[in-house]
């Protein structure tokens, strides 16, 4: 199952190594990054693949918002078939 | 992939617009659960809906969680209980009323509708006696709501049952006065009620519908909001093509949860329902939008078409997105759970006739409108008259939900609480309706209902 995470915060050091680093510690694989600075607020978006995760989607979802609190930063990991459903006929 | 700017779209939608489903409503038939014995028939009824639902609600929040979309609500409505209690030798209904309630609470949903009888021709021994229990099973349990339907196109209006229903409005308010009337905020009288409506507090589960279903309400008034924000000044044109992009999208993301819904329930897929629901927050409002239309305030001349152009867009944009669209899918105009309509109503801008004019060209009718606790209760039925007429004639849903406040005058508010909100009391009009309302009998049904 494919699923998107995205982090959104102020800019600091480290942000793709501690997301990345929390993910690959549970299994979960990383498909493709983008990132951009919007108004000085910093955007990444991974697709990721969860098929592989030693955890459940929901204690993912927890571990990583928990990790994104300590450092300011708003991650969220979503089924990337809502996105689908949204966007695309 | 999915572009970037999309998904920032959509985070926007949920994080800063309010965008949610409103409710996953698991319908069950109860038509199997009647017995003679009161005591067996709801023992049945429990022992159903606790079995069926049994993992709706953690079903919602695991779809809540890897979907990253709030669901507000997982709901039940059951068949009309009128036509499973008639079958039992008990005189007092109100046993089935605290079956229902059980049962919600034990699977933990807010809401139960169903406590409901079909009465548009006429009366059965059982719908009478549901009704008489409306006032004491509503002011007796906590999650149980009602629905009376009193009308239909085909069938014209039963004035006798509108004339009942004014009654029981009046007595539901007193059983409640602590608390304002509450039980009123649970009770719905409808003309052309639907048999797959996933909203409460009209759900109920139609004699036509299988055995168990799965529908879904979507939300998103703060969503066509912010879209029309940024077209200010345009023609009605660019309104309408925007409010059907929007209108799409939250219901392709409705159709997606219930399917995830259904697949997981293994229940099958019953309808999306396509309505903008407002809640009392800031920014989901309904009035909002209509304001953004370029109304200094929701009840100005100008309220009714925009209503009208909104109601319609969000049709024929959601129409496509969705496999089966059904329930009311309009607007939703409840006065206690918008923000907008609360300050349009205190302000004297919004009225009670206007609202009605309003109904004539929205999903369903006068709802969560609070009047003063002395108003007779020939006119709330002669209110519920009116309503119904235009449902009948026009061939769609409207409903009444008002609450006369116990010891409450114009001016006043009645707070409700969370998703209900909180009522400004409207003025209602002075003169008597009661001599019409004491003549009784049938308003005939109209030309238009001979279709055959």
């Amino acid at each position: 199952m494919r699923a998107i995470v995205t982090v959104i915060g102020k800019d600091q050091v480290g942000i793709i190594a501690s997301v990345c680093t929390l993910l690959a510690g549970y299994g979960v694989n990383i498909l493709d990054i983008s990132q951009t600075i919007l108004r000085e607020y910093f955007t990444m978006i991974m697709l990721v693949d969860v098929s592989g995760s030693t955890i459940s989607f929901d204690e993912l979802s927890k571990a990583l918002k928990a990790s994104g609190q300590e450092k300011n930063l708003s991650i969220r990991i979503q089924r990337e078939d809502i996105f689908e459903a949204m966007h695309r006929i | 992939m999915i572009h970037a700017s999309e998904i920032m779209q959509t985070i926007e939608m949920i994080d800063q617009q309010h965008l949610d489903i409103r409710t996953i409503t698991m319908g069950i038939s109860l038509r199997d659960c009647a017995h003679p014995d009161i005591t067996v028939s709801c023992r049945k009824i429990y022992d159903k809906i606790t079995r069926l639902a049994e993992k709706l609600v953690k079903t919602g929040e695991d779809i809540e969680s890897e979907f990253g979309i709030p669901i507000v609500n997982k709901r039940i409505s059951v068949t009309p209980i009128a036509l499973v209690a008639e079958s039992c030798e008990a005189e007092d209904y109100v046993p089935f009323a605290k079956a229902l309630d059980d049962a919600a609470e034990t699977v933990g949903v807010n809401f139960i509708g169903g406590f409901s009888a079909l009465v548009h021709k006429g009366f059965t021994t059982g719908d009478r006696k549901l009704i008489d229990a409306i006032p004491r099973a509503l002011s007796e349990t906590r999650r149980v709501c009602s629905s009376v339907n009193i009308a239909t196109t085909k069938s014209g209006i039963n004035m006798d049952a509108v004339a009942l229903m004014g009654r029981i409005i009046k007595e539901s308010a007193r059983l409640t006065e602590a608390d304002g009337g509450m039980a009123c905020a649970k009770l719905v009288v409808f003309a052309n009620a639907v048999e797959d409506n996933p909203f409460m507090a009209g759900a109920f589960h139609g004699v036509g519908e299988p055995e168990c279903v799965i529908n879904v309400g979507v939300s998103g008034p703060g969503v066509v909001h912010h879209a029309l924000q940024s077209i200010k000044g345009q023609p009605f044109d660019a309104v309408a093509e925007t409010v059907k992009k929007t209108a799409f999208r939250i219901t392709r993301m409705g159709q997606l949860v219930a399917q995830e819904a259904s697949k997981r329930l293994g229940v099958p897929f019953g309808i999306v329902d396509l309505s903008l629901a407002p809640t009392p927050a800031i920014g989901d409002s309904v009035a909002d939008i209509l304001e953004e239309m370029g109304l200094a305030s929701v009840g100005a001349h100008g309220t009714t078409a925009a209503l009208a152009l909104l109601n319609d867009a969000v049709k024929k944009g959601g129409v496509m997105a969705s496999s089966h669209v059904g329930g009311l899918s309009g607007a939703f105009i409840p006065v206690s759970e918008d923000a907008g309509m609360i300050k349009a109503a205190q302000s004297g801008a919004l009225t009670l006739e206007k609202l009605e004019a309003m109904t004539c060209v929205c999903s369903v009718g006068l709802d969560m409108i609070a009047v003063p606790g002395d108003t007779p209760w020939e006119t709330i039925a002669a209110i519920i008259a009116d309503e119904a007429a235009i449902g009948v004639i026009n061939n769609k849903t409207t409903a009444v939900r008002i609450i006369p406040a116990p010891g409450k005058k114009v001016g006043d508010r009645v707070d409700f609480g969370g998703l209900l909100g909180t009522a400004p009391v409207m003025p209602v009009n002075a003169f008597s309706s009661a001599d019409f309302i004491r003549r009784g009998g049938r308003i005939p049904a109209p030309m238009n209902s001979l279709r055959n």
